[in-house]
């Protein structure tokens, strides 16, 4: 059995990188996935708290790297879903005490023993981004419908067009606002694809539920809690499984001359 | 174009004549920056170097054989007019003639790397072909011509020396006849820069998003950029 490994990264910072980790971890672990999400954002860790695991964390990504532990030691298990565990970071280190080759020795020991491996990278291009996309073999980019955001991502996904390996890419947008959409004030889910042309893996809305539930360190997904954004993660780990989810947000605009001639250089380009 | 240094492709390998003007350290540099853009192109080639006048010590050649070595191709024989780079050629040990005849009777069909004839009227300046659109944070540069198969997204920046020609959607950054060749032009499918130049022009897009994309060349006239249909 060998695990996907996932990288959830963004670029631009605060955009729910880490939200959405946890909300998909729980959702893919109540479909019966065994789950292992990894902070990557060594120094500034917060995966825990949003999960709901701060309390219960001995060791971290950095004791297991410079070997003050066993992997299996650091693990924390999620008690609320059958199969969910967290690496979390370490709180007070440097980010480079952590080096990509650290991070694909590590996917690699857990590679046989779980489904998937959710990374939560830290924002920007750096070292820590380097660190979460070492061992990815799938990459989501979160953006916002926001201008800054949306140039964030497309920089992020060029860099990962870079990488020598071929890595799937898919764009997940936060935030959005139905409402300010319709009336021009926010970039449209179609807006957004024309710029980033990546395949779009789902559109979460704007959801006050999710402060509260940061706050409590409970997932939306826990529970099957109704609310827009608990069900828009929940269809989004359906799609990362295979299942066909239609996305509603999506305009079934006729791709113009344009749009098909951009999707013809993403497909044979470098 | 810089013609100090030529590369040629013989039955023997790869000649490369150097011009005999201009500081050896300079040439000897270009050369190898001219090697490195290839890539692993010339890995495990003969180089056969032709000096004509210029007198090249002995640590000279030694120092180039290396730096050829170290990139997989071999020194194998040092052409020259000058009794000093014959002789330092020899004490390393190189040979110092081909077959000349042999050289210039050359078959064409041994020159593997000899580019197709070029019309004499059509001399063109060289240009570097994008193949893939552009994203934020990607500058491409060229002394000549530009063309990107794709968009060149907000955040991405091209300059040319010549056109900049976009098969695609151009949103980002450029600067064509970056050299102060108030002849150049612009095109795109669809026009719509961050900011572009032209020479010493500078305009940015009109803030008209709703406006059908369509082909469309910037160039400057009447001592400003203009943007006519490209057809
Ligand atoms: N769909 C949403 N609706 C409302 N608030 C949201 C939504 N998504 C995220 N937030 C809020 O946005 C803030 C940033 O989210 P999060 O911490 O997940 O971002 P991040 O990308 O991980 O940030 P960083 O780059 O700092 O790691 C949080 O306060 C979170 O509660
Ligand atoms: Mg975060």
């Amino acid at each position: 059995m060998g695990a996907r490994v996932i990288t959830i990264t963004s670029g631009k910072g605060g955009v729910g990188k880490t939200t959405a980790t946890a909300n998909l971890a729980v959702a893919l672990a109540n479909m019966g996935k065994k789950v292992v999400c990894i902070d990557a954002d060594i120094g500034l860790r917060n995966l825990d708290i949003v999960m709901g695991l701060e309390n219960r964390i001995v060791y971290d990504l950095v004791d297991v790297v410079e070997g003050r532990c066993k992997l299996r030691q650091a693990l924390v298990k999620d008690k609320r879903v059958p199969d969910l565990y967290l690496l979390p970071a370490a709180q007070t280190r440097d980010k480079t005490a952590v080096s990509p080759q650290d991070m694909v020795m590590l996917t690699t020991q857990l590679r046989n023993e779980c489904d998937f491996i959710l990374i939560d990278s830290p924002a920007g291009i750096e070292w820590g981004f380097r660190n979460a996309l070492a061992p990815a073999d799938e990459v989501i980019v979160i953006t916002n419908p926001e201008a800054s955001a949306v140039r964030d991502a497309d920089r992020i996904i060029g860099l990962v067009e870079a990488e020598p390996r071929k890595v799937p890419i898919s764009l997940v947008i936060n935030r959005a606002k139905a409402d300010m959409i319709r009336k021009g004030d926010m970039l449209s889910v179609n807006d957004i694809l024309d710029i980033l042309s990546t395949p779009l893996l789902g559109v979460i809305p704007e959801d006050e539920q999710i402060i509260v539930s940061t706050n409590k360190g409970s997932p939306l997904t826990l529970d099957n809690q109704k609310g827009p954004a608990a069900e828009a993660f929940r269809d989004i780990a359906r799609r990362i499984t295979g299942a066909k989810v239609p996305i509603a947000e999506l305009e079934h605009k006729q791709g113009g001359f344009l749009h098909r001639l951009s999707r013809l250089f993403r497909r044979s380009g470098a | 174009m810089d013609d100090s240094i030529t590369l040629k492709g013989i039955k023997e390998g790869l000649l490369v004549t150097v011009k005999p003007d201009g500081r050896w350290s300079d040439l000897a540099n270009r050369l190898i920056t001219l090697i490195d853009a290839q890539g692993n192109f010339f890995k495990g080639a003969q180089v056969t170097l032709s000096l004509g006048p210029r007198e090249l010590r002995r640590q000279d050649l030694a120092a180039m054989q290396k730096l050829l070595e170290q990139r997989g191709i071999t020194l194998r024989a040092v052409l020259s007019e000058s009794d000093i780079t014959l002789d330092a050629a020899r004490k390393l040990a190189l040979p110092t003639s081909l077959q000349v005849a042999e050289l210039a009777a050359a078959p064409s069909e041994a020159l593997e790397l000899r580019p197709p004839p070029i019309d004499p009227e059509e001399p063109g300046l060289p240009g570097v072909l994008v193949k893939r659109t552009l994203r934020a944070g990607r500058t491409v540069h060229s002394d000549g011509h530009v063309v990107v198969l794709g968009d060149v997204n907000a955040g991405a920046v091209v300059v040319a020396g010549g056109d900049i020609v976009v098969w695609g959607r151009l949103r980002g950054t450029v600067h064509a006849g970056a050299y102060g060749d108030e002849s150049a032009v612009v095109c795109a499918l669809h026009l719509a820069p961050t900011q572009l130049r032209i020479a010493g022009y500078i305009t940015i897009s009109p803030e008209d998003r709703n406006r059908k994309p369509r082909p469309e060349k910037a160039l400057v006239r009447n001592g400003r950029i203009e943007a006519v249909p490209w057809e």
